[in-house]
C-alpha cells in the first residue's frame, strides 16, 4: 500500500536523518563555529568505521562501544590535525586557499591508506541486533537503523549541552562572534579552537561506527558523504546545532522517500540540489537571520 | 617576450618533441606522453581558476568527466543515428556524424565551460569556501546522472573503438598525443597571455582581496565567471579524446578521484602563480606516477601524490617556483 | 536631536546645485542590531566634510553602503544625480566613488606601483573606455604615488611599507581612480602627530584640486584641521550636522561622548 511505504518511508528517514546529524556534527563544529573546512572529515568517519571494523572481527565488541573507547584516540588526533593546520595555515594567515589543499590532500591519504591496508572490499560487522527489528502496526524499525540512530540523537544532545552549559562550550560559540572578547575573559582562542576541534574529530568516531552497523563501507564511501554534511551543515545555519539536527532530519527524509519511490541510485543527487538551491537562495540557513 | 613569439617557440618545442618520439618509433612513449601532456592541460585548467582568482576546484574530475561523456554522447549518436533522429534528417546526419575529434573537443569544452558558467553563477557570490564544497559535491551528482543515463553507457560503461590507423599520422595513438601535445600548447599559452593582462590583473586582485579589488573598479563576479568557464572548457577539452585513448570508460574512471587530486596537487607542487609551475608540476609528478605505478602499483602512487601535496602545501607554500626563486636570490646574495 | 540640524550654516551649504552624494532615510540592520537608522546626508561638491561618532556609531556601516560595500535596505543613495543602491561596488568606483578602507587592505601579490595600476585600468581605462599604454601607465602611477611621496617604493612590496605608508597607498590606490568624492576612511590611527599632520595637508591639498573628501575620523585635532563641516553619528543616526566649532559645543555631541 502507497500509505504505509510513504510511513516507512518518513520513519527510516528520521532514523537516517539522526545519523547525518551526529556525521554533521563535526563539521557544523568545525566549519560552522571555527571557520576551519575541514573537508578531510568524512575521510576520518571511514577511519572509525575501519577501526570498529578491526576490533568488531578481532575481539567481537560491540561497534558502538568500540567507537566510545576510541574516543580519547580521536580526540587527540584531533589536537593533532588542529596543531599542523595552526601552525601552517591559520598563523600565517593562509588557512584559504593552501588549508582547504592540506584538508583535501588528508581525504586523499586516508582514503588511499586505507585502500592499502584493506583493499576495495566492502567490511562490515557483526552484532547482536543487526538482523533484527522492531514493528508497530504498519510501522517497521530495522535495529541497524534504530540503534545508531538513537545513540546518535544522545550524542547530539550532549553536545549541546556542553556548548550552551559549560564555560568551554560557550567559549566555543563565542570564538566565532567575536574573538577579541574572549582576550578580554583572559582566554585563549587558540586552546579553545583546539578543544573544539578535537571535539569534532571525535565525533567522528562515533559517526563512523554507526555507519558500518548501517550498512558496509568502503575506503571511498566517505565522498558520498561530502557533499551531504555540507548540505546539511549550511541548510542548518552554520554553526547551530539544533539547526544541524533539523536539516538533518530534513534531508534523511527526502532522500528517504527519493529512494523509496524513485529507486537509490538517484538519492546522492538530492543532497547536492538542496545544498546548490540553499546556497542560491537562502545561503544563511533555514533558521539563519 | 611578446605572446606570438612565445606560442611559437612552444609549437616548435612541440614539434621537436614530436618528432623525437617518431624517430624513436614506440608507440608506448606516445601513450606515456599523451597522459603527461593531459596532465598539463589539466593542471593548467585548475590554475586559471585556482592559482590566479584562488578559487578551489574540487571538482576537476567531474569537469573531465563532462568532456569525457560528451563525446560518448556524440560517438554514440554517430553509431545509431537511426535511433536518435526521424527518418527524413538521416541523410543529413549521416553526413554530420561521426564528428571528427578535433570537434569532439571542442564540444566537451563548450559543455564543461556551461556547466561551470551555472555552478559559478549560483556560488561565486558567496564566500569563496561555498564555491569549493560545490565543486566537491558536483563531480557525486554528475556522477549520479551519467550512473542513470544508458545511452552512455550507465553503469556499465561504453566502448569507443578509435580507427586503425589515422593518414599523415600513421597510428591512431600517435594523432591523439598530437592534439594532446596542441592542447596543451594552446592552454599554456593562454595561461601565459592572461597572467599578462588586464584580466590576469583583475584575477590577482581577487586573489589577494575582493572588497579592495570592487573598490578599485573590478567587477569581480564577471572575472571570477569567466575564469570558471575558461578553466572548466579546458578541463572539458582534456577529457573529451579520453575515450579513443582508454577505448571502454565506465563512471569510475572518467570521475576517477585521480583527476581531482592531481588537478590540485600538480599545481600546489610546482608553483600556483605563474604559467610555469602548473606546467613543472605536472610534467614532474605524471612521469614519477607512471614510473611508480609500472614499478610498485597504482595505489602507492596515489598515497605518495597525496603526502607530496601536503608536504608541500606546509612546507613550500609556493611550489618548486617559489623554492627556485628562492634558491636563486640566495645564492646572488652571497 | 540638536537645534543646530537641519539649518543651513552658512551660505556654502545650501542647496543651490543638486549635492553630488543625497542619501535620504538610510537604513542597515544585522539580524536584530539596527547599524543604520534613518539617516539623512547632502554633501555639496567640494566640500571637506569630516564624520565622527563613537566606536560602533555606524560610520563603518555608512561608508560600506555608500560605497557598495554593502547595500543598503531601507531608504536611497544618489551620486551624482543617479540613484546608485543596488548598484554594485565597482560600478559605483567608475561613476567617480573612491575609498579607502580603515585597516589598509593592499593587493599582497603585487608591487607598490601595480596596486596603483589596477584602479587606472578598471576605473579611469573603463570609465573613459581609452586604452593606456604601459608607459603612459607607468608614468600614471608614477604621478599619483608622487602625490602622497611614494614614488621611490614604487617597486617594493606593500608587506615591506610602514605603517604610515601602507595608509598613503591606500589613499593613493583611491585617488588613482580619480575620484569625484574621496572616503576617508580612518587614514591616520596608529600614527604619530606629524604623520597625521601630513596626511590631513595631503587630503586638503587633494581637496583644492576639485574633490569632494568624507573624512571618518577618531583623532579630533585632524578633524578639526580638515573639516568645513562636521557630522556626528550615534547608534546609527545623525544627531548633529553644521560647522564644526559649534557641533563640538553641542550638548547632544558632548553628552554621547561623555557617556550620558
Amino acid at each position: 500500500m502507497q500509505f504505509d511505504l510513504l510511513i516507512n518511508a518518513i520513519i527510516a528517514g528520521l532514523m537516517l536523518g539522526a545519523f547525518y546529524a551526529a556525521v554533521t556534527a563535526g563539521i557544523s563544529i568545525s566549519f560552522g563555529m571555527l571557520d576551519i573546512v575541514n573537508i578531510a572529515h568524512p575521510g576520518f568517519i571511514i577511519l572509525g568505521s575501519y577501526i570498529a571494523y578491526i576490533v568488531n572481527a578481532q575481539f567481537g565488541i560491540d561497534p558502538i562501544i568500540v567507537a566510545i573507547l576510541a574516543l580519547p584516540v580521536f580526540y587527540a588526533l584531533g589536537a593533532l590535525v588542529y596543531g599542523i593546520y595552526f601552525q601552517s595555515f591559520e598563523r600565517r594567515g593562509q588557512d584559504s586557499l593552501r588549508g582547504l589543499a592540506f584538508f583535501f590532500g588528508l581525504l586523499f591519504v586516508t582514503e588511499v591508506g586505507l585502500i592499502l591496508a584493506f583493499g576495495v572490499d566492502y567490511r562490515s560487522v557483526g552484532t547482536s541486533y543487526v538482523g533484527g527489528s522492531i514493528t508497530l502496526g504498519p510501522m517497521e524499525f530495522p535495529l541497524r537503523m534504530l540503534v545508531p540512530a538513537i545513540v546518535s540523537l544522545a550524542m547530539f544532545a550532549a553536545l549541546q549541552l556542553f556548548m550552551s552549559r559549560t564555560f568551554i562550550g560557550r567559549a566555543v560559540m563565542a570564538v566565532s562572534q567575536d574573538p577579541q572578547a574572549l582576550e578580554l575573559m583572559a582566554v585563549d582562542p587558540t586552546r579553545i579552537k583546539r578543544i573544539a576541534f578535537s571535539l569534532a574529530m571525535a565525533t567522528c568516531a562515533m559517526a563512523g561506527a554507526f555507519l558500518i552497523v548501517i550498512q558496509p563501507v568502503l575506503p571511498s564511501s566517505g565522498r558520498e558523504y561530502i557533499g551531504r554534511v555540507f548540505a546539511i551543515c549550511v541548510l542548518g545555519g552554520l554553526g547551530s546545532l539544533p539547526g544541524t539536527l533539523i536539516a538533518a532530519l530534513l534531508i534523511g527524509v527526502i532522500e528517504s522517500i527519493a529512494t523509496t519511490f524513485y529507486g537509490p541510485s538517484w538519492a546522492p543527487a538530492v543532497s547536492f540540489g538542496l545544498l546548490l538551491l540553499t546556497l542560491a537562495v537562502r545561503p544563511s540557513g533555514l533558521l539563519g537571520r | 617576450m611578446r605572446t606570438p613569439l612565445f606560442t611559437l617557440i612552444l609549437l616548435a618545442i612541440a614539434a621537436a618533441l614530436y618528432l623525437a618520439f617518431r624517430v624513436i618509433g614506440n608507440d608506448y612513449l606516445f601513450f606515456l606522453g599523451y597522459v603527461v601532456l593531459q596532465y598539463v592541460v589539466i593542471a593548467t585548467a585548475w590554475n586559471i581558476l585556482g592559482g590566479y582568482c584562488g578559487y578551489v576546484n574540487f571538482g576537476s574530475a567531474g569537469f573531465f568527466a563532462i568532456g569525457v561523456y560528451s563525446t560518448i554522447f556524440f560517438y554514440n549518436i554517430g553509431q545509431s543515428p537511426e535511433d536518435v533522429f526521424p527518418e527524413f534528417m538521416l541523410a543529413p546526419m549521416a553526413w554530420i556524424f561521426p564528428l571528427p575529434l578535433p570537434v569532439l573537443i571542442v564540444l566537451g569544452g563548450v559543455f564543461a565551460g556551461l556547466i561551470g558558467l551555472g555552478m559559478g553563477y549560483l556560488t561565486l557570490r558567496l564566500r569563496g569556501v561555498f564555491f569549493a564544497i560545490a565543486t566537491l559535491a558536483l563531480a557525486v551528482v554528475l556522477e549520479t546522472f551519467i550512473v542513470n543515463w544508458s545511452f552512455v553507457g550507465g553503469s556499465r560503461g561504453a566502448y569507443v573503438i578509435p580507427p586503425e590507423s589515422v593518414p599523415v599520422f600513421g597510428t591512431f595513438i600517435q594523432y591523439l598525443f598530437v592534439l594532446m601535445l596542441l592542447l596543451a600548447v594552446a592552454s599554456l599559452a593562454a595561461a601565459r597571455l592572461i597572467e599578462r593582462s588586464r584580466l590576469g590583473i583583475g584575477f590577482a586582485t581577487i586573489r589577494d582581496d575582493e572588497l579592495a579589488a570592487e573598490a578599485s573598479g573590478v567587477p569581480t563576479l564577471k572575472l571570477k565567471l569567466i575564469a570558471t568557464v575558461l578553466s572548466g572548457a579546458l578541463f572539458g577539452m582534456a577529457g573529451a579524446p579520453f575515450p579513443f585513448y582508454i577505448g571502454y570508460v565506465e563512471p569510475n574512471s572518467a570521475f576517477n578521484l585521480s583527476y581531482a587530486v592531481n588537478a590540485i596537487a600538480m599545481p600546489m607542487i610546482g608553483g600556483t602563480t605563474s604559467w610555469i609551475g602548473p606546467m613543472v608540476g605536472a610534467l614532474i609528478l605524471s612521469t614519477l606516477q607512471q614510473i611508480v605505478t609500472v614499478t610498485i602499483s597504482s595505489a602507492v602512487n596515489l598515497l605518495i601524490t597525496g603526502l607530496l601535496l601536503i608536504g608541500f602545501v606546509i612546507l613550500a607554500p609556493n611550489g618548486l617556483v617559489g623554492l627556485w626563486h628562492h634558491w636563486t636570490a640566495r645564492r646572488s646574495n652571497s | 536631536m540638536s537645534q543646530i540640524m537641519g539649518q543651513p550654516v552658512t551660505e556654502t551649504f545650501d542647496d543651490v546645485a543638486p549635492p553630488l552624494l543625497a542619501i535620504e532615510q538610510l537604513g542597515k540592520r544585522f539580524g536584530g542590531f539596527v547599524a543604520l537608522d534613518t539617516v539623512d546626508l547632502s554633501v555639496p561638491a567640494g566640500q571637506r566634510l569630516g564624520l565622527i561618532g563613537p566606536n560602533g556609531s555606524g560610520k563603518s556601516t555608512l561608508v560600506n553602503c555608500i560605497s557598495g560595500t554593502l547595500q543598503n535596505e531601507t531608504g536611497s543613495v544618489s551620486f551624482g544625480g543617479r540613484r546608485v543602491d543596488g548598484v554594485p561596488a565597482h560600478q559605483r568606483a567608475r561613476l567617480g566613488l573612491a575609498r579607502s578602507f580603515q585597516l589598509p587592505r593592499p593587493f599582497r601579490s603585487m608591487t607598490v606601483a601595480e596596486n596603483i595600476r589596477v584602479p587606472l585600468l578598471y576605473t579611469v581605462g573603463a570609465r573613459h573606455g581609452v586604452h593606456l599604454t604601459s608607459s603612459e601607465l607607468e608614468d600614471r602611477c608614477l604621478e599619483v604615488l608622487s602625490l602622497v611621496a611614494l614614488q621611490d617604493k614604487a617597486k617594493k612590496s606593500p608587506l615591506d611599507l610602514t605603517q604610515v605608508e601602507m595608509r598613503k597607498l591606500e589613499l593613493a590606490r583611491a585617488m588613482a581612480a580619480e575620484p569625484k568624492l574621496l572616503i576617508a576612511d580612518e587614514s591616520m590611527a596608529g600614527l604619530s602627530h606629524s604623520e597625521v599632520e601630513d596626511i590631513v595637508a595631503l587630503l586638503i591639498r587633494l581637496n583644492q584640486r576639485g574633490i569632494t573628501i568624507i573624512m571618518i575620523e577618531h583623532i579630533m585635532r585632524a578633524v578639526m584641521a580638515f573639516s568645513q563641516r562636521l557630522v556626528v553619528l550615534v547608534s546609527g543616526r545623525k544627531i548633529a550636522d553644521g560647522a564644526p566649532d559649534d557641533v563640538i559645543k553641542d550638548k547632544d555631541v558632548v553628552g554621547a561622548y561623555l557617556g550620558t
